[in-house]
Parts: structure tokens; sequence; C-alpha cells
């Protein structure tokens, strides 16, 4: 039998009751909110039942939200069960002054380099990564480039004076 | 792969070199580094630096409108452009709802199964470069360059091609670029025969198999593990491919067959790449038959009728004054993105590239991500390499197909 949405959901809500929200469906994909301290939680038991078997990492990564306080940050999960062909995708919030979110390198060394790319670009301090150290910039970079209160030049701008480029 | 044998305690010899293989070294055919931690010739340890030609495309991308997206996407993995570009499209036709005609979808895949086509040729001769053997690279460069030639037909460009719009091409494939693929297509002057001969060369080779065999392995288990997609995955005996999961631009009207390897080792990792070369093969075969079938004015389809997000020809701009305006609102970026959250990915060259992309309902994309192949599983590496010989390493680089403008985006 083929695994449904509605099958994933009914699982999860099973084995967490009042913990998931936010469900979702856009574009087909299931989607779902997870507190923060559950990620690791949720993700193991997605990997583990014996139905749901979800244990491919697709992909990682952070999203910026300004506006949402308290859960500036959200990092995303995408999970893909290879078995049934069926993808979700699941997400934590946390605070952008204190974004502590466990690590899924136990579960997944495909985690390593995603979860430091993040870091790299969001700061997202990932609790339990082996070696959470920048991955793209350099090294010396002190802050987080893809957050939102980084904007990029404003393309028409005059007042540049750039003999090279002749702007 | 044999044990490591360790020097005996206080053997003055008992010291490591420590190694700089990259970031710029001819071997590892693109900027990254790996620093090695060298007994004699044995390699105790290794740490990949990558990030050198990190170009921030993703933060680029937040102030772009969605047609000016596609030139970032060519810089990814550079050996097979219209693959990230057909991805990006497609994307964004999934996001916007377009509808996309059958002859265009067919004309896609011609272009990226000859995509494919020219990546694993890269791929696999230098594979056999880096084992000692240069023929095979130069015998199959004069077919890569007919395939850019082609490119070169459909959109103007070779390398960065930006092949391709939101919703179908830019225009219709000239007789030209039929002709050249029929040209390619040819079983004795082409392609096809010039592969008979490089498979010749490569697969039955003794020495080629010596180097290659066991050869940086890679169990099923690890390599999904660590993110492996594509033909590096397949080599190790997983048969996921995103054409056949999650068919798109009509791949499921097409016969073909996803070759399997079983050690994941460089020479399964070869096979699987030649393997798939037939099978593009044979799918650009498939494709061009049904373009054929396309009669009279169905056969005039090169996009799909979605005015506010294909740009409209020039010859209809001077002309018509509702093909003037959605042209000024396109090239000024000032169509809006419905809002939503939207995953799509493709087989690229080296496994699922996917994309993910967010709209608030902006002009521009509120939050896009790449999802690299080559940047996930480019971190079993260190694993792969671990207590074998330095030349074995060098195999192991090119049969995985690192691009560094993909790890780095």
């Amino acid at each position: 039998m083929a695994l449904t949405n509605e099958t994933i959901k009914l699982r999860l809500t099973e084995k967490f009751p009042d913990v998931l929200t936010n469900w979702q469906e856009p574009y087909g994909m299931l989607t779902f909110t997870a507190p923060k301290d559950f990620n690791l939680k949720v993700l193991q038991f997605l990997y583990d039942d014996t139905e749901l078997r979800f244990r491919f990492l697709t992909d990682l990564q952070a999203v910026h939200y300004p506006d949402r306080t308290g859960e500036e940050l959200a990092v995303v999960y995408h999970l893909h069960n290879l078995f049934d062909n069926v993808r979700i995708r699941f997400k934590v919030f946390t605070d952008i002054t204190k974004p502590d979110v466990f690590s899924a390198t136990a579960l997944y060394q495909s985690a390593n380099w995603m979860e430091r790319e993040t870091y790299d670009f969001y700061g997202v301090n990932f609790l339990g990564h082996p070696n959470l150290i920048r991955i793209l910039n350099v090294d010396e970079m002190d802050y987080f480039p893809m957050r939102k209160e980084f904007p990029l030049e404003e393309q028409t701008r005059v007042d540049k004076d750039d003999e090279m480029f002749g702007r | 792969m044999s044990e490591h044998i360790l020097l005996p305690e206080g053997s003055i010899e008992k010291q490591t070199t420590t190694l700089n293989l990259g970031p710029t070294h001819p071997a590892t055919h693109g900027v990254f580094q790996n620093i090695l931690e060298l007994d004699g010739e044995r390699i105790l340890k290794s740490t990949s630096t990558v990030g050198y030609i990190h170009r921030a495309f993703e933060k680029i991308a937040e102030r772009r409108p969605l047609y000016q997206i596609t030139p970032l996407t060519d810089r990814m993995n550079y050996c097979s452009s219209p693959l990230n570009n057909m991805g990006w499209h497609l994307t964004c036709e999934k996001l916007l709802g377009v509808k996309i005609p059958k002859r265009v979808d067919y004309l896609r895949v011609i272009i990226m199964e000859l995509a494919r086509i020219s990546d694993h040729l890269i791929c696999n001769s230098i594979v056999g470069v880096d084992t000692g053997a240069y023929t095979g690279f130069l015998y199959v460069m004069q077919f890569r360059e007919l395939i850019y030639e082609i490119y070169e037909e459909v959109c103007g460009s070779r390398l960065t091609t930006t092949i391709g719009r939101i919703g179908g091409f830019e225009r219709n494939f000239t007789p030209v670029a039929f002709e050249k693929l029929e040209k390619f297509l040819d079983k004795k002057t082409g392609y096809p025969a010039q592969l008979k001969e490089f498979e010749n060369m490569f697969t039955r080779n003794r020495i080629f198999m010596d180097r290659t065999i066991g050869c940086g392995p890679i169990g099923a288990g690890r390599a999904l593990n660590y993110g492996f997609t594509g033909p590096n995955l397949r080599a190790a005996g997983v048969d996921y491919d995103v054409r056949v999961h999650t068919p798109y631009s009509s791949y499921e009207d097409f016969d073909f067959i996803i070759p399997v390897g079983t050690t994941g080792d460089c020479y399964d990792r070869f096979l699987v790449r030649n393997e798939e070369m037939w099978q593009s093969l044979s799918i650009i075969e498939q494709a061009y038959q049904k373009v054929q079938q396309f009669k009279g004015a169905e056969a005039e389809v090169f996009h799909a009728d979605s005015p506010a997000y294909y740009l409209p020809e020039k010859k209809d701009v001077y002309t018509k004054m509702e093909a003037l305006i959605y042209h000024f609102k396109i090239v000024m970026g000032e169509t809006d993105i419905p809002a939503g959250e939207v995953y799509s990915s493709v087989e690229a060259g080296n496994g699922e590239l996917g994309f993910y992309l967010i709209s608030d309902g902006g002009r521009t994309p509120y939050r896009l991500h790449f999802r690299r192949p080559c940047f996930i599983y480019y971190q079993a590496f260190e694993e792969l390499v671990k207590g074998g010989m330095l030349s074995d390493a060098i195999i192991t680089m090119s049969s995985l197909n690192l691009i560094a403008g993909e790890m780095d985006a």
C-alpha cells in the first residue's frame, strides 16, 4: 500500500500528540512544524518507524524571517522515503538570539556539511555537531551573510565612483 | 584495500608528511583543497576545504526576478549547464502553474540528455586521463564540440548556456539543429560509434581495471547516509533516479533502464556512467522520433501559452501593445510571483539537483536554496580515500565528478 500524506500525518500525530503544528501540503509535499527540542526525536522516529522509513536526508537549510519575533530562524529538513518514494518537509523555528538546534549528524552523515553551511550563512548553532566551523565563507568572517539584515547593494545607485567599471 | 601498516614505535621514519592537494593542483580539476596526512604514499587522513569560488548565488537570487536567476544556475555544474537551467525553469513553472506543451517537453528532454552525455563523457574521459590514458579524452572531445554546436543553434551560447526560458525555448529548433543532432546520433560516424570505441579502449583494459577496481569504494548504506545521488549512488547499487521516481518533463513517456553497480568503486562508477550515456542516446532517439510526429502548426510550438511569464518574441513586441507591456514587465522584473514554497528537483549530471524556492508574493524569491549533489557527497571523500594510496585518491576524485562551481554555488 502506498504511503499517503494522511497516513504519515496520522502516524506522526499518534506518536507526538499536540506537538506538531502547521500542517500544510504545498504542491503535494506534506509540511509541518515541530518545536525545536523535538527535531531529533521527530527525525529519529521518521527514520526508525517501519512504516514511514524516511531514511534519506535530501536537504537541510535555514530561512530567516526577521518579523517573527522569537522564532526568526527556521531550519528546514527535506526527507525522502526511497521505498515508497514520498517526500516530506519539516521545519523547526528558533530564536535568533539563541539559535541552538540539535544536530542531525548522528543520524545522517550528509547533515555534517549541510549544517556547516547553514551555520555559515545563518548562524544556527547545531548542538552536538562534531566540527561546526565555516565552510564556504572565510573563517575570519564575523557575521552571517544570508540574514535579511544584510541587503544587497541597490543596483541603481549612482553615487559610487568606480573608475574601473565606469559606474 | 589492504590494512595500513604502521611503522614500529620509536622508528626514526615514523613521521608523516602533510601534503596540500589543491587548491590549484592540476589533478584536482577544480578549485578545492585537500590536506592529506601521508605516511609514505598511504593516506592516513584527509581534510577537505571548499569555498574558494563561492559566489553567493543564493543571496544574489534574493533580489533578482526569476528569469535573471537562470544565468546563476549555469555556473554551478558548468559541464552540463542546460540541466541546471531546465531544473530552474521547471521549478518556476511548478510554482507559477504553467502548463508545458508536449513538444516542448520532448525538446527539453533532447537537450537535457545531450547535456548528460556531455557531462558523463567529460567525467569518464578524465578518469582515463588520470589513469594515464589521454587518448580517450581526445576521442570524445569532438563530440562534446558537436553537442555545444547544437546548444549554439538553439540558444546562441556554448558553455554557460542559459538555454530556454520559463515556459519553453527562446526560439524553435532550426533545421540545422536537427541536422547536427542527426549527425551526432548517426550509428556509423556519430557518437555511438565513438562511445563504442571509447568503451573498447577502457572497459576490459588490464591497466585501467587494475587501477580502478576496488579504488574508493562505498557501500549502498553508507552512500545513502552520505546523501549520495546520481551515478555515484547507482554505482553503489541503489536504483534511485529522479527521472523515474519523480518524472518531470514527460520522462514517463520514455523507455530506459537505470544502470546500477555493486561495489561503488571507481570502476563501477565508470561503467554506470558509460551505460547511462547509452541510455541517454536511446532517450534522445525516442524523443527525436516523438518530435518528428508533430506536424503543421503543432511543429511550430516551442513555448507555453503563458504571456505573463514567457518573454514575447521581438517582432510581437514591436507590433503588439500587449506583447510590449508584458515584455516591459518581465524585463524590468515587475511581475509578482505567487506566494508559496516549492521543492523541485531534476536528475543532473551528478545526481539530484534540487531547488527550494520560497516566495512571499514579491517580485523576487524570498529564499532560494540549491541542493547541489556534489557538495553533499564530497564529504564522503575523506572516508573514501582513507588508507588508500595517493594515486588512488586522484582517481577517486575524478570519478566522483567533483565540480567546484557546483560545490561552492
